[in-house]
């Protein structure tokens, strides 16, 4: 189990972060720009089927290609970013609340509702997330995908890591509370946050994968990997970009998670 | 022996987290809408044929009665039939337990081997070329999608090179082996990334202690140091991890199995609920969360023998 470290510093130096950091935060601030620019930077409607430019291969008058219904692979990637972002923000920020809230008032009640807590915690976390998740969204249907994502962090309480590193809140006055003990505990919470993003990520665009996540015609990233799936032996690029902005976009969220746990003195 | 002891009792400290799977694999299934009786008896059900097998099943009970019921009917190994084979829920699951647990040990193996390569390699270039390039391999390993790495295998290996096989299990051992090395190898690649970063942290804190200071002193070849101390101390916090992340492996299977059609549970999970059968997909849930909670039992035991100072 992690265990939170002490931060250097509670203040936040941002000059004083590793390349990691610099690295991973472009990487999110570019996806990002991605996202909210989506309909003026997407060279076409992500969408439109046009059956005359089918399959094409990339670096043609598509950049990165055609499907086999001629839409824009590189459009579809460009407004999938919506999708695959939002999976990863909203599936950290529900229980990063919560988790932060119910650690800190744990460690404030102490005694026999922290004792309590703690052994939930234990149980918890032997429960498999990802068959769990697969399991809820067989019985309630596929659709509020993100909202499938917090719930299974949430009833997993994956983040155990959150809660303990918000416990040490709740044992002093509010004052000291607020002013030393919250930027230590918070950090190694944001760090663990970022590590699940990438967690998230993966684990919406699998359920997507496999069907069980955003439906048809919609673009998103793992979807579009499904669906080029039957095409890898004659136009393997419809499967492949999309993979590769996953991969881009996780790798951004691991560096950061990285270089502030490096900068903070956070082992994990 | 007695540093063992724990054998015996923890079993007794397990029963909340198996009553707590049983609990939600319960609740699942009853938030499933539609009313079993309707869709048994179909159209032609009469209010009092419903209210029939509403009483013969135990549905007008209480739902905590009901829950009971369901525990005693698991204690009797009854999980119910599955409506797509005809044939009780066990014994479909059961033929496909094999294929998966073949899978899992194959991939903790593999992973175990690359993990152990990798980390030793960065431990011993510590800060140079190599350590980078083993740590930018694990930040993005970590972020690899395991259904897209598994699709990029098959384009390469299987299609341009013809070397794997494209799908399926395979007859016997030998040809298991050869079937399901690229399913492995991806679950493999989505498990090494963490392993990696522990065990080198942990090879280079242990490399520095005093014992092997002391050992070295003593005249013992590097190599003695290295495998003898060093190596299986390094080990213990890597296979707890590996321990804490069986349930994500389990997880990565059902994925993967889907990916290179392996006839193991996962793909049957994911084929049943496509196929509404929710009994199967209920013991389906059951049976992987058994196996995540024995995994971490064993890895205790694993732990234990280790180094005996733990328990």
């Amino acid at each position: 189990m992690a265990t939170a470290g002490i931060a250097a510093s509670p203040r936040v130096g941002f000059e004083t972060l590793p390349a990691s950091a610099l690295a991973g935060g472009a990487i999110c601030l570019f996806w990002l720009a991605v996202a909210l620019a989506a309909p003026w930077v997407a060279p076409y409607d992500p969408i439109a089927q046009d059956l005359n430019a089918t399959l094409l291969p990339p670096f043609g008058a598509h950049l990165l290609g055609t499907d086999n219904f001629g839409r824009d692979i590189l459009s579809r990637i460009i407004w999938g970013t919506r999708i695959d972002l939002q999976m990863g923000a909203f599936g950290v920020l529900f229980p990063f609340v919560i988790g932060t809230t119910i650690g800190a008032a744990s460690g404030y009640a102490g005694g026999l509702v922290d004792t309590l807590l703690m052994r939930l915690l234990d149980v918890t976390m032997s429960f498999p997330f990802f068959v769990l998740i697969i399991a809820i969204v067989a019985t309630l249907g596929p659709g509020l995908i993100s909202f499938y994502i917090a719930l299974a962090q949430f009833l997993v309480i994956k983040h155990a890591d959150f809660v303990l590193a918000a416990r040490s809140l709740g044992y002093s006055h509010a004052r000291i509370a607020l002013r030393h003990i919250l930027p230590n505990a918070i950090m190694p919470a944001v760090v663990f946050s970022m590590s699940d993003a990438v967690i998230d990520i993966l684990l919406g665009s699998s359920l997507s994968y496999l069907g069980l996540g955003i439906q048809p015609p919609t673009a998103e990233w793992g979807l579009m990997i499904a669906e080029g799936q039957g095409f890898i032996a004659s136009a393997w690029w419809i499967a492949f970009f999309p993979g590769l902005a996953i991969v881009l976009l996780a790798t951004g969220f691991s560096l950061l998670a990285d270089g502030f746990a490096e900068r903070f003195g956070i082992r994990d | 022996m007695h540093r063992f002891r724990f054998v015996l009792y923890r079993p007794v400290q397990l029963i909340p987290v198996l009553l707590g799977i049983s609990l939600v694999t319960f609740v699942l299934v009853h938030l499933i809408p539609g009313d079993p009786a309707r869709i048994l008896l179909g159209v032609r059900g009469t209010k009092a044929a419903i209210a029939a097998i509403h009483h013969q099943f135990g549905l007008d009970r209480p739902l905590a009665v009901q829950y009971l019921y369901f525990l005693y009917n698991l204690s009797q190994g009854e999980f119910g039939r599955s409506i797509i084979y005809k044939v009780p829920v066990l014994t479909v699951v059961g033929g496909r337990i094999a294929p998966t647990a073949f899978l899992l040990a194959y991939a903790v193996l593999l992973s175990t081997v690359l993990s152990g390569l990798l980390a030793s390699l960065a431990a011993a270039n510590r800060g140079r070329t190599l350590d980078q390039a083993v740590r930018l391999f694990s930040t993005i390993g970590l972020g690899l999608p395991a259904f897209w790495l598994g699709i990029v295998l098959i384009m390469l290996f299987s299609i341009r090179l013809g070397w794997f096989p494209v799908s399926g299990y395979g007859e016997d051992f030998a040809d298991h082996l050869w079937h399901l090395f690229l399913p492995a190898l991806t679950l493999a690649a989505a498990l090494s990334p963490v392993l990696t970063r522990n065990l080198r942290a942990s090879l280079i804190s242990e490399s520095t202690a005093d014992y092997v200071i002391a050992a070295r002193a003593k005249g013992l070849p590097r190599q003695v140091i290295f495998f003898h101390h060093v190596f299986r101390n390094s080990l213990i916090p890597t296979v707890n991890l590996l321990g804490v992340n069986v349930g994500w492996l389990i997880g990565g299977t059902v994925v993967v199995e889907s990916v290179f059609s392996v006839p193991g549970m996962g793909q049957l999970m994911v084929a049943s609920i496509f196929a509404r059968d929710y009994l199967v997909v209920q013991a389906v849930t059951l049976v992987l969360a058994l196996g995540v909670v024995l995994t971490n039992f064993l890895v205790d035991i694993v732990t234990v023998a280790l180094d005996p100072r733990i328990a």
